[in-house]
């Protein structure tokens, strides 16, 4: 099993003590290696934190929570971090400084392989620039290799962040928003190399995503958060138009109507801020 | 035109507060200027000596030998191997400072905490750790170059060598704590995205924070080489060599022509610092 959850909640880092809502509540999920899911939601349901959570990037406050059969907050430091190096996590906001060029930011998926040496030659001569070259011709960008940031679009910079994905070294892919700032062909594309590659590793991949159409289509489990809360896991078969309806009922207006805001249960406000946050 | 209070309909006004912030600026306010007066009385702060007709007369006699500067060819020869030795002093005492500086700014900074990252508060070893880099930081830069050069020049003798030291000591205080403050304050994003992804501190280090803050990082450092220049001028006062010995000679023989040129080297020197920094901060774009 990639991930057990039992009864997992979490909140918020930022979170004030009295603050009694979580970001997730009574998270139960068992996801198998080599599974595809896509996670769908209004704004504010925390996928990303439970992203975060598969990631390790926080402790959960309660329940129980195992990766690759380990349960990280039981080990050490040490260990939990090495742990780490085994799924990767890719941010909605590509992570790349604007003067970075693109080799070397790509190639920062392979730092968790790399002696801090191997790293820090890597920024003089890149190191393995082909895997780079590779990663990029797959989604169409060989020819900004040695581009800086900066001087890329937004789509093309989501992409960087996905070539950085292929060449890490996980064995599991938590994707956040990664079609957000491309066009619809180019959301096809890059969706479907990512699941190309999960397919040919035999990684794990779970996906955040607005596109629910896309998320039906593509993904064969499919599963449905709001408030904190897994209101559906099923597969793909199995959704039907009026548990969708369910999962986005009220939040919509959220985007079109500020005036409706009031229908919203209040528990959503923090964490449409908390989720926004990058 | 809302002359009067009553011309403003009470019903669009009634939520309205005026701005709370205003009666803390105010009492901030107050309580600078009552902090400051004293401090300007304790200074003996008269600047109106510099008025009466004996310090008139003193200024005008020094002032009229600075020019011209004087120019002869053995004089600037002197200069130049001055000038170099202080040049050297102050880069060679960065360079130092550097050394040390870059271990204790990591030391110090939380940024590439991993548990920070996981639970938003230090492990306790870390905090420990964290607090003694910060120490020894404020150590090293509590004590002016000035006066580590007194006590070295008794230790090495008179020469360079004290300078050098000097400099390196109060600069790696200096150093490591912006350094440590500028790394804290980049955009914390990338390098927390590679320390989720399992990369050491280090590697986060060189991949993410680097790149965000590498032109402030310079710009500040390449002040501070300008400002080890100064220093290892007025450390030359007390026998550290360079061009600072040479006008503590000049000074004393009251050698107007002497000083103005050394004056023009100061400016000079400092020109070319502002340029080189300009030109590194506009090499990395």
């Amino acid at each position: 099993m990639t991930y057990v959850l039992k009864n997992v909640s979490v909140r918020h880092a930022a979170a004030e003590r009295s603050n009694l809502s979580h970001a997730l509540n009574d998270i139960d999920l068992t996801v198998a290696q080599g599974e595809q899911i896509a996670l769908i939601g209004p704004s504010g349901a925390g996928k990303t934190t439970l992203l975060h959570t598969l990631a390790c990037a926080h402790p959960p406050l309660f329940g129980e929570f195992s990766l690759f059969g380990v349960s990280p907050w039981a080990i050490t430091h040490a260990q939990r971090h090495a742990l780490r190096a085994h799924s990767f996590l890719a941010p909605q906001t590509p992570p790349m400084p604007p003067r970075q060029r693109v080799v070397t930011a790509v190639l920062a998926g392979r730092l968790p392989r790399w002696t801090i040496w191997q790293a820090i030659a890597s920024l003089l001569r890149p190191r393995e620039a082909e895997a780079a070259y590779l990663a990029l011709t797959r989604f169409d960008l060989q020819d900004k290799l040695y581009s800086r940031v900066d001087r890329l679009s937004g789509g093309e910079r989501q992409r960087c962040g996905m070539a950085r994905l292929l060449v890490s070294d996980a064995r599991a892919f938590l994707v956040d928003e990664p079609l957000s700032a491309l066009d619809p062909t180019l959301a096809l594309q890059t969706l479907k190399t990512l699941q190309d590659e999960a397919t040919t590793r035999n990684a794990t991949l779970i996906c955040s995503l607005h596109q629910v159409e896309l998320a039906l289509e593509h993904f064969p489990r499919i599963i449905g958060l709001r408030d904190g809360r897994i209101v559906f896991d099923a597969a793909r078969a199995d959704v039907t138009q009026e548990m969708l309806n369910a999962l986005y009922r009220n939040a919509r207006s959220l985007d079109s109507h500020s005036t409706e805001c009031k229908e919203i249960p209040p528990i959503i406000a923090p964490h449409v801020h908390l989720e926004n946050q990058y | 035109m809302y002359t009067s209070k009553t011309s403003i309909d009470t019903r669009l006004t009634e939520g309205y507060q005026p701005d709370p912030a205003w009666r803390g600026r105010l009492t901030a306010g107050i309580v600078t200027v009552l902090l400051l007066y004293p401090m300007l009385l304790a200074s003996e702060f008269q600047p109106w000596i510099l008025l009466d007709a004996q310090s008139l007369h003193a200024t005008w006699n020094f002032l009229s030998s600075f020019v011209p500067p004087a120019h002869s060819r053995e004089f600037l020869m002197l200069m130049l191997g001055a000038t170099w030795q202080t040049v050297a002093i102050a880069t060679a005492g960065l360079a130092l400072a550097l050394l040390a500086a870059t271990p204790l700014s990591l030391l110090a900074c939380t940024r590439f905490s991993v548990s920070r990252m996981e639970s938003g508060k230090l492990r306790t070893a870390s905090a420990i750790i964290r607090q003694i880099a910060r120490w020894i930081l404020v150590a090293l830069r509590s004590v002016p170059e000035l006066v580590w050069a007194l006590l070295l020049v008794r230790i090495v003798g008179l020469g360079p060598t004290a300078g050098v030291l000097a400099i390196a000591m109060t600069y790696s205080g200096m150093l490591g704590k912006v350094y440590a403050e500028i790394l804290e304050s980049s955009e914390s994003y990338t390098t927390q995205v590679l320390l989720r992804n399992g990369s050491s501190r280090l590697a986060a280090l060189f991949y993410g924070a680097l790149p965000e803050s590498a032109s402030e990082l310079i710009s500040y450092t390449t002040y501070r080489w300008e400002c080890a220049i100064r220093g290892s001028v007025v450390m030359g006062f007390v026998g550290a060599g360079g061009i600072g010995q040479r006008m503590d000679e000049s000074m004393k023989m009251l050698a107007g022509d002497e000083v103005s040129t050394m004056l023009i080297i100061f400016v000079l020197l400092v020109a070319c610092a502002d340029m080189v920094s300009g030109f590194l901060r506009k090499s990395l774009g």
